[in-house]
């Protein structure tokens, strides 16, 4: 812990709480065998995919995998763009 | 159908599995189950000493696989427990003696005979996981509550499931309390939730079974060992009963003890 910590009373969590934050990302990235980078990629591509059909708004698009007990899901959250919502270039 | 055949497996070595194994055939011995306990960790061979029975051992698995003995023949009954067999693994050969077919056939012999066949498995997910996986009705993964353990149990439970041998249950071994308490170890929730498997056991770290192992007679069969209660709880489990986990003990000294007592705003 810091001096500056010490003296404003802040606490370093818990090596409790470190190791279930550490585990809890290690055992989604273990259990589908997506590494951040294919996640990158699998979004890059996913979002010219739908890009080529609607326009999206790039920077809002978010790929996670969520769990629920021992099966997990890719969950795609893909806002479309406002105004020219249909206009395809 | 005889027998329930139960592996007992784990990610990461050195979690207690042999101990497991041991404990838990000695717990259902006492409940008047008939158990072979049989170490499938062929070239690494140390249930006879968890045991006690090391020097009884006259044929082993590998002999019984060969066809240089009956099955029969390379039982070992337990010095205390008649109903409690150990099945040795071969000390000089590999792990490839043995396929996961000659694996079942044997286990299907066994299932004739006992109302438990608990299968000591080797660690890492190599050809004895796999071998001592075949057979499996039920499969129990150990681990401790430390990340590197925990994480590959994780991949232990994904293979069991890849299998369909699921659902495995967890027990998780050499709880820290004193540690626990001060939130610097993961607690039976946090590996619970972790894992997301159903859990059949929670062991105290116990020097009772480091003493117990030294003279190869299992703490399950001492009264007054906490990690033997738990063990014999599990055994309790697995035949159905329903009974409550242990509360964590407190291993602070007297002295601890009553420094709390006088200054309790400190704790
Ligand atoms: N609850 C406990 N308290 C204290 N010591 C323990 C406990 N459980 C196991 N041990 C000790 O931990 C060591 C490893 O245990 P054990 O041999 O059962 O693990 P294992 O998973 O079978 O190992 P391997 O993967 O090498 O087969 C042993 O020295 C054993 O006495
Ligand atoms: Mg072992």
């Amino acid at each position: 812990m810091g001096i500056l910590d010490k003296l404003t009373g802040r606490r370093e969590p818990s090596s409790r709480t470190v190791a279930k934050e550490r585990l809890q990302l290690v055992l989604v990235q273990d259990r589908v065998q997506l590494s951040p980078h294919v996640l990158q990629a699998l979004k890059d591509d996913l979002i010219d995919t739908i890009s080529r059909y609607v326009d999206i708004d790039r920077e809002a698009v978010e790929i996670t995998i969520s769990q629920n007990q021992r099966e997990s899901w890719l969950v795609a959250n893909i806002p479309l763009s406002r105004g020219r919502a249909g206009s395809r270039r | 159908m005889g027998g329930r055949i139960i592996t007992i497996t784990s990610g990461k070595g050195g979690v207690g599995k042999t101990t497991t194994t041991a404990n838990i055939g000695v717990g259902l011995a006492l409940l008047g189950k008939s158990v072979v306990c049989v170490d499938t960790d062929i070239g690494l061979r140390n249930l006879d000493l968890v045991m006690g029975l090391d020097n009884r051992i006259v044929y082993d698995l590998v002999d019984v696989v060969e066809g240089r003995c009956r099955l029969k023949q390379a039982l070992v009954r337990d010095r205390h427990l008649s109903e409690l067999y150990l099945l040795p693994a071969a000390q000089t050969r590999d792990k490839t003696a043995v396929s996961a077919a000659q694996m079942q056939a044997l286990c299907d012999e066994l299932r004739k005979e006992f109302d438990f066949i608990l299968l000591d498995s080797p660690a890492g997910i190599e050809t004895g996981f796999h071998n001592a996986l075949a057979p499996a009705d039920e499969v129990i993964i150990v681990t401790t509550p430390d990340v590197s353990a925990v994480r590959d149990a994780d991949r232990a439970i994904g293979f069991v499931e890849a299998q369909e041998k699921g659902p495995a249950r967890l027990i998780i071994n050499r709880i820290k309390s004193d540690l626990v308490r001060k939130g610097e170890m993961l607690t039976i929730e946090d590996v619970v939730e972790l894992l997301a498997i159903e859990l059949i056991g929670i062991v105290p770290e116990d020097e009772t079974i480091i003493m117990s192992t030294n003279r190869g007679t299992p703490a399950a069969m001492d009264r007054k060992s906490l990690a033997g209660q738990a063990f014999r709880n599990i055994a309790k489990r697995l035949t159905g009963q329903e009974v409550p986990f242990m509360p964590l003990p407190s291993n602070d000294g007297w002295l601890k003890r009553l420094t709390r007592f006088v200054r309790p705003a400190s704790s």
